[in-house]
């Protein structure tokens, strides 16, 4: 008979938490979201000595407060979830400031074990561990363990077995000057009376109390012994207290780790070498632009092959699928509605892929936190993190990878932000329409034109990060304090995983958003106007005057018409949301190219358009709404509808204005005309 | 919103070495005094080991100057300008 349980996995970010995870589940990883939030949840399941474990990896953290969403929903899951065991991992190069979350874990009174994790690079740090002699000082087991190489892995979860049928005893084993103990007593008494706290450890409770935990009193305010409760606080200064108490776990920690271990202090490490290059005030900005450079390439040209493959492929399954079926509408359904849907989910999977291998060096090496340090000064102008730089640059490659990129942004407001600004950075997908509008009309100038719309992009987002900072997202900027974690030897299989990861979550998540969007765009221009008398997805009705997205074409031709567009241009921006490049080739049928061997080109530089119209144009297509692929990932990376129809109202707004602001400015001063 | 009171901290203080840590020239070595601001960010700033008696050296600026780095217990930190200034410290040899 085996049993079942649940082992929490928690832990300081940097520590290796991610590869003794992976070591622990192998492949068998579910990845979600936390309940009602874009935090991500992984879940694996172990068998090991006929004991069935879950192994729910908690968001990482240095501390146990409620001032992250992090700390929060690690906190609430170890208090309201009741895991079976906690299983803290320890970064051996680090100890005193890893340790200080295990005075909190010890506090709720968990059955603890702790992962004395990356022990290879403490030995050759020259410092020396004890584990035993820390087993007995903390009264938990001290498993020694590489996670990157799989070791003690076994022993890890011998001891999670091990401690299942123990009773927890030490509770107490941080003790706190005198005039906090005394005050925490009191508390206790008070907080052991009311039934309303059975649920919390009480000596922890009232430490929360003492150090002013928001979260804490907030729950304390809603029980009937409250009154009696604010009594205690109010006798109490409680900004020295919340000092006092940091501090003495701190000099706890420090006294256990004088018995326990012998720290070399002189080493002057590998990392810290590194770091007076790649940070030096001279070398810091160019080397870390020639990496965005390398990973922008290897992301998106590596990709181009497979994406190329795909897309013939895709091209010839449609091809094929479409001569098999001889019922003209089913063949054009599955050729053109669903073969295509599924190939423009597909489209974005290189480009995911690599992009979340190099970032996932990038993160896994510590150069990721280093990339933040050097940009925070220029992001922070606009009121974000310096993580925000790296998935707005991969936004000129493609939005969709980058607005998953952003999951690294722990401040949520800050991670919205960048989300919703992401596809202002004027992707490849764009590119073909501005070349070939601007050719048609710029000539020598069009390398200018496209130069000036990266530019225009990248000023909306500016100015849109900034208004929104100051608007809807209003706030205090969320405080910077990141750490620099020593740099370490990234492992492949740790990259393939999380590469793995994002490419399934993009295909079950966002998949199903794009892969409707498509079909819905394909029925649209196949149904038949009423009155038409047209054949379902024949030739002559499909994307026509005769078809349903002509028809919506001609309705808001009168909105596009002060921008200098026809109903021709609203159709082919409606075919662009399926992806951005479609524009040109819609633009393409309906102006008829190709029939008399004009090409669109030519057919727009005769005059089929005015070259105002044009510039309009391609500024309306950097700005609205973003294709399918995109709406999926940020209702994916948002999780709310809300704000994906905010991106996608916001996007058009300032796309009609601009182009109107376009046309009807350039034609009064008779520009271009 | 949060310098008003620091500066008046930097100005009262009547030791001669106490500063605000982003006063704090790069490779000179401090030890923190109290941490002032607001709330969400000075718990933050106590748990991740900026205590009272705490021994900080000062590494290095960003390039383009801020944030600046620093090393304590045995790891390296950083700190905008803003956060750094809630920090009162005094120099230590």
């Amino acid at each position: 008979m085996t049993d079942k349980i649940t082992v929490a996995l928690t832990g300081n970010p940097n520590v290796g938490k991610t590869s003794i995870f992976n070591a622990i589940t192998g492949s068998k990883q579910h990845v979600g979201n936390w309940p009602g939030v874009t935090v991500e949840r992984k879940i694996g399941k172990r068998v090991h000595n006929d004991i069935e474990m879950e192994i729910v990896d908690l968001p990482g953290t240095y501390s146990l407060t409620a001032y992250s969403l992090d700390e929060i929903i690690a906190r609430d899951f170890i208090i309201e979830e009741k895991p079976d065991i906690v299983v803290q991992v320890i970064d051996a190069t680090n100890l005193e400031r890893n340790m200080y979350l295990t005075t909190q874990l010890m506090e709720l009174g968990v059955k603890l074990i702790i992962a004395l994790n990356m022990t290879d690079l403490a030995l050759a740090k020259g410092d020396s561990i004890d584990s035993e002699k820390m087993q007995e000082f903390l009264e938990v087991p001290v498993i020694s363990t590489i996670g990157s190489k799989g070791n003690g892995i076994e022993g890890l979860l011998d001891a999670v077995a091990d401690e299942l049928h123990k009773t927890r005893v030490t509770e107490n084993i941080f003790t706190y000057d005198s005039d906090i103990e005394t005050r925490g007593e009191e508390l206790e008494k008070v907080l052991n009376n009311d039934p309303y706290f059975a649920h919390y450890p009480s000596r922890w409770f009232s430490m929360k109390l003492l150090e002013g935990d928001e979260n804490i009193l907030k729950k304390a305010k809603e029980s009937e012994s409250y009154p009696e409760i604010e009594k205690i606080l109010n006798e109490l200064d409680a900004d020295s207290f919340e000092a006092k108490i940091a501090d003495q776990r701190y000099k706890t920690i420090q006294t256990m780790l004088r018995q326990v271990c012998d720290i070399n202090t002189e080493h002057l490490s590998g990392s810290d070498m590194v770091d007076r290059v790649v940070t030096n005030k001279a070398l810091g900005i160019p080397i870390f632009l020639s990496l965005m450079w390398a990973a922008f390439e290897i992301t998106f040209t590596f990709a181009t092959p497979f994406m190329n493959i795909i897309d013939i492929f895709f091209g010839w399954f449609a091809e094929t699928a479409t001569n098999l079926i001889t019922i003209p509408w089913l063949s054009s359904l599955v050729g053109e509605g669903m073969i295509a849907g599924v190939g423009s989910v597909l489209i974005f999977l290189p480009n995911i892929l690599l992009l979340f291998f190099m970032l996932s060096l990038m993160e896994d090496s510590g150069y990721m936190a280093r990339a933040a340090f050097i940009m925070d000064k220029i992001m922070s102008k606009i009121g974000l993190h310096g993580k925000s730089f790296i998935p707005l640059v991969m936004g000129f490659g493609c939005n969709v990878p980058a607005i998953m990129a952003t999951r690294t942004i722990e401040d949520t407001r800050d991670r919205l932000i960048t989300i919703l600004i992401t596809p202002f950075m004027s992707c490849g997908a764009r590119l073909p329409v501005y070349v070939l509008l601007a050719g048609a009309f710029f000539g020598r100038d069009a390398g200018v034109v496209i130069f000036s719309l990266y530019a225009l992009g990248i000023l909306v987002a500016i100015v849109s990060a900034k208004l929104m900072r100051s608007t809807i997202l209003r706030g205090e900027d969320a405080p910077f304090i990141m750490e620099l974690p020593s740099y370490k030897i990234p492992t492949l299989k740790g990259s393939f995983i999380h590469m793995w990861e994002r490419g399934k979550i993009y295909l079950k998540k966002a998949g199903s958003i794009i892969l409707i969007g498509v079909v819905g765009v394909w029925l649209l221009a196949s149904i038949p106007a009423p009155g038409s008398g047209g054949v379902f997805a024949s030739e002559e009705v499909y994307g026509t005057t005769n078809s349903v997205i002509g028809v919506i074409g001609q309705i808001i031709e009168p909105l596009v018409a002060p921008l200098g567009f026809d109903w021709r241009i609203a159709v082919a921006l409606l075919f662009g949301v399926v992806a951005k490049e479609i524009v040109v080739g819609s633009m393409g049928v309906l102006y008829g190219a190709g029939e008399n061997e004009d090409t669109l080109s030519d057919i727009l530089a005769a005059g089929a358009m005015t070259p105002l119209a044009g510039l309009g144009l391609m500024v309306f297509t950097l700005l609205y709404a973003p294709c399918f692929a995109c709406i999926g990932v940020i209702k994916r990376e948002t999780g709310s509808w809300k704000w994906t129809l905010f991106q996608l109202a916001y996007g058009t707004t300032l796309a009609w204005t601009f182009a109107f602001a376009v046309y009807q400015i350039g034609s009064r001063i008779g520009m271009l005309a | 919103m949060l310098g008003i009171p620091t500066k008046l901290k930097r100005t009262k203080g009547n030791n001669m070495n106490e500063k605000t840590l982003d006063l704090i020239e790069p490779e000179l070595s401090v030890k923190v005094l109290k941490v002032t601001g607001q709330k969400s960010s000075r718990k933050r700033i106590l748990d991740m080991g900026l205590t009272p008696g705490t021994r900080v050296d000062v590494i290095r600026r960003a390039p383009l100057g801020d944030p600046v780095e620093f090393k304590l217990k045995g790891y390296n930190l950083s700190l905008r300008k803003r956060e750094a200034e809630t920090v009162l410290v005094e120099v230590v040899e």
